[in-house]
């Protein structure tokens, strides 16, 4: 029933993010499950978003802790890393909402700049490298085999020479997923990936979504509103509203559940008193 | 239509040419019609002489100017920039000419001492090659900036600063310690890097327009110190008596144990102008190798995702900092080993030769050719130094003519004259260049 609670991958504990004088999160406690795809879904100006700069390290949580527990038993308390060092070490990626790819960068060299990392370890830091020394050579053939099995998963395989500005709308949020990916995630938190998708790559963004959950070690963390995404698949829905957690669970229990219906739906008006006495206002 | 428009146009012309005229004779009355001179007959008095014919001569040439623009160019359809595009050859043409423009220039660059030395003799070449390596040592500078311009999108205004480091460095190690050249180089190189990593840690949280001019600045810093710093640098007095560079310990000199003797040649001084050519030649297409090889290897790639969005670098586990430092570093690096290099050649250095107006020619270079390219460095450098010494004896129109061909460049193409971005690795081997258009900038 509450399987997240059990092996959480990423554990948020009263997080916290006050700007000046706003709140944009208060006290928010969740579970992301190993292997679940978590939704995390509320109104425009929920602090979705904020949750997830917090996580990945772009903005520090002003209280709060957030536990990332690799598969190999390492543990990281992300809002003490620096954002670089979240997705190099405690394999934290992400997507933006607003979606930022090398645009003047091939698709192919989009993908291997997210394997940096590793490379620049095969290239003995660029020195071995450039000396032709070490397994530099091979290390970058196989980044390209790994850049081209996500280009063939994303069904960009045949256009991987093309700069990554000239894709259509779709096409670049699933390339930026690829490049997520391509750093080798155990936790992938994506912002909106279905937002200006049709029917047809909305369908095509959850098979990708399910298949990499299926086929590789990783944690899906959602932030979507598109509902017929959310709904399909994922696992476990947490619901946010003006930055507070309103509900919590699988996704018949959230839709089910009248706190979120008034909070993401509204009301009829002659529902309020009604509405609002179960909830308790 | 055209019955109608016709009056139209040339009345909206005469009034805004008139305008024009208004706005030149007030300014030119001042400026020009009046001049205060001191009165050589009558003691040391001042007096105004007045020049009326010249302010009428300056608004007539105003009005009729502005009235021809007006008819011709600006309010018609064909507009300069325009008219500019039509005389140009299109950038199509010229994209199947760069594939074999580079071992063209690579084979005249190799031959060209000899060839000089062929047609014009030892005597008549020596200038042409002087310029030549001019050019070359403005190529290799031009490479060094595009890593820290080109590549990572950083704007450098005081590249200068880096190529001074390394002139001194080469300098006073050779005056206090009396080391040679090529144990010089080296450690020139090593403390240009130095000092791009210390010019780069505060500097590199800023971004764009305060970047340029926190670089500017320490570009002016380093020349200030080296021209007060007296004791150490000897100030405007500069440094003399540099020592010239060995071709492996055998010296350029008339006599016993020189090069000429060695080879069983006659002594010429030109050998060690062509050794010079080919030394700088040799460290110019070292910075291209090694540019053109770290292009392919995750630094380079991740100093042009750094150009192209620094946000996304950071969410895909790269150290953003270290890899603007290790950039500003190696340009610094190849800025400082040509340093050294021009000290070697001159013999003698003093802070007049690193002014920020070298820093804007380096940079000119880079911009001219086309960020990131490397071959677009070449053709703006041969163009700009070559040309600025070329027409030497027309001194007053020169700035004029550069001016202008600056901005014939800029509008023809604004991207600079090698526009397309080759991608670093391709899966087909028939992958397109990246128009310009798409590419960044960076934002510092």
């Amino acid at each position: 029933m509450t399987q997240w609670n059990d092996n959480p991958v990423l554990t948020v504990e009263h997080l916290t993010m006050r700007f000046g004088g706003l709140t944009a999160i208060d006290n928010l406690s969740f579970n992301v499950g190993r292997g679940d795809i978590t939704a995390l879904i509320g109104p425009n100006g929920a602090g979705k978003t904020t949750v997830f700069n917090c996580t990945t390290g772009f903005y520090k949580p002003t209280e709060g802790r957030l536990v990332m527990r690799r598969t190999n038993g390492e543990k990281y308390l992300l809002e003490r890393m620096p954002d670089f060092k979240i997705s190099a070490h405690a394999k934290v990626a992400r997507t933006f909402q607003n979606i930022r790819l090398f645009g003047g960068m091939t698709i192919l060299e989009n993908l291997m700049v997210a394997q940096h990392n590793p490379l620049m370890v095969a290239s003995n830091w660029t020195i071995g490298g450039l000396l032709g020394l070490g397994g530099y050579r091979h290390a970058n053939v196989d980044a390209i085999e790994k850049a081209k099995y996500w280009l063939d998963k994303t069904g960009l395989i045949d256009r991987a020479d093309l700069p990554a500005a000239e894709l259509p709308y779709g096409d670049q949020r699933r390339l930026e997923i690829a490049r997520a990916m391509c750093t080798g995630p155990e936790l992938l938190c994506l912002d909106e990936p279905a937002a200006g998708l049709n029917p047809k790559e909305s369908l095509e963004l959850n098979e990708l979504l399910m298949y990499i959950r299926k086929e590789h070690d990783t944690s899906v963390l959602l932030i979507e509103h598109d509902m017929s995404v959310v709904m399909e698949i994922s696992d476990h829905v947490v619901v946010l509203d003006y930055g507070v957690k309103i509900s919590d669970g699988t996704p018949e229990e959230v839709k089910n559940d009248p706190h979120v219906i008034a909070a993401y739906l509204g009301v009829d008006d002659d529902e309020v008193d009604q509405i609002e006495e179960e909830v308790g206002l | 239509m055209q019955a109608v428009k016709k009056p139209s146009l040339l009345e909206s012309s005469l009034k805004d040419a008139a305008g024009g005229a208004l706005v030149t004779l007030a300014l030119a009355a001042v400026m020009i019609g009046m001049k205060v001179d001191v009165a050589s007959g009558r003691g040391a008095e001042l007096f105004i002489e007045y020049r009326w014919f010249a302010v009428a001569m300056a608004v007539v040439v105003v009005f009729a100017g502005r009235l021809v623009m007006n008819l011709f160019f600006w309010r018609t359809d064909n507009s300069v920039a325009a008219a500019v595009s039509g005389l140009m050859p299109k950038s199509k043409a010229g994209s199947g000419l760069g594939a074999a423009l580079k071992p063209l220039l690579l084979i005249v660059a190799i031959a060209l001492p000899f060839a000089l030395m062929f047609w014009l003799g030892a005597r008549g070449s020596r200038q042409y090659i002087d310029l030549a390596i001019l050019v070359t040592t403005y190529v290799m500078l031009g490479w060094g900036l595009n890593i820290v311009v080109g590549l990572a999108g950083l704007l450098d205004l005081g590249y200068v600063a880096f190529y001074a480091v390394g002139a001194y460095s080469y300098a006073l190690l050779a005056q206090y310690f009396g080391f040679s050249f090529w144990i010089c180089l080296p450690l020139a190189g090593i403390l240009a890097a130095f000092w791009g990593i210390i010019l780069g840690f505060p500097v590199l949280r800023l971004r764009g327009d305060y970047l340029a001019i926190v670089t500017l600045a320490f570009g002016e810093i380093i020349r200030v110190v080296l021209l007060n710093w007296y004791e150490f640098t000897g100030g405007p007095d500069g440094i003399s008596g540099i020592p010239r560079p060995t071709f492996f310990g055998l010296e350029f000199t008339r006599g016993e144990g020189g090069f000429a003797d060695f080879f069983g040649l006659d002594y010429s001084s030109i050998h060690r102008i062509i050794f010079l050519y080919y030394l700088i030649l040799i460290m110019a297409l070292m910075t291209n190798f090694v540019t053109m090889r770290l292009r392919r290897m995750p630094i380079g790639r991740a100093w042009e995702a750094l150009r192209e969005d620094e946000i996304a670098c950071r969410s895909l586990g790269i150290n953003t900092t270290n890899t603007k430092l290790t950039a500003f570093a190696l340009g610094a690096m190849f800025g400082g080993f040509a340093g050294s290099f021009f000290a070697t050649r001159q013999g003698f250095i003093s802070p007049e030769s690193f002014t920020f107006i070298e820093s804007a020619v380096i940079l000119a270079i880079v911009v001219l050719g086309g960020l990131g390219s490397q071959i677009g460095v070449v053709i703006a450098s041969i163009f700009m130094i070559g040309g600025f010494e070329f027409f030497r004896e027309f001194e007053e129109y020169r700035m004029l003519v550069f001016g202008l061909l600056m901005v014939v460049i800029m509008v023809w193409k604004p991207r600079g004259l090698v526009s397309t971005r080759a991608p670093s690795v391709s899966l087909s081997k028939s992958a397109k260049g990246i128009s310009a258009d798409l590419v960044q900038e960076g934002h510092g």
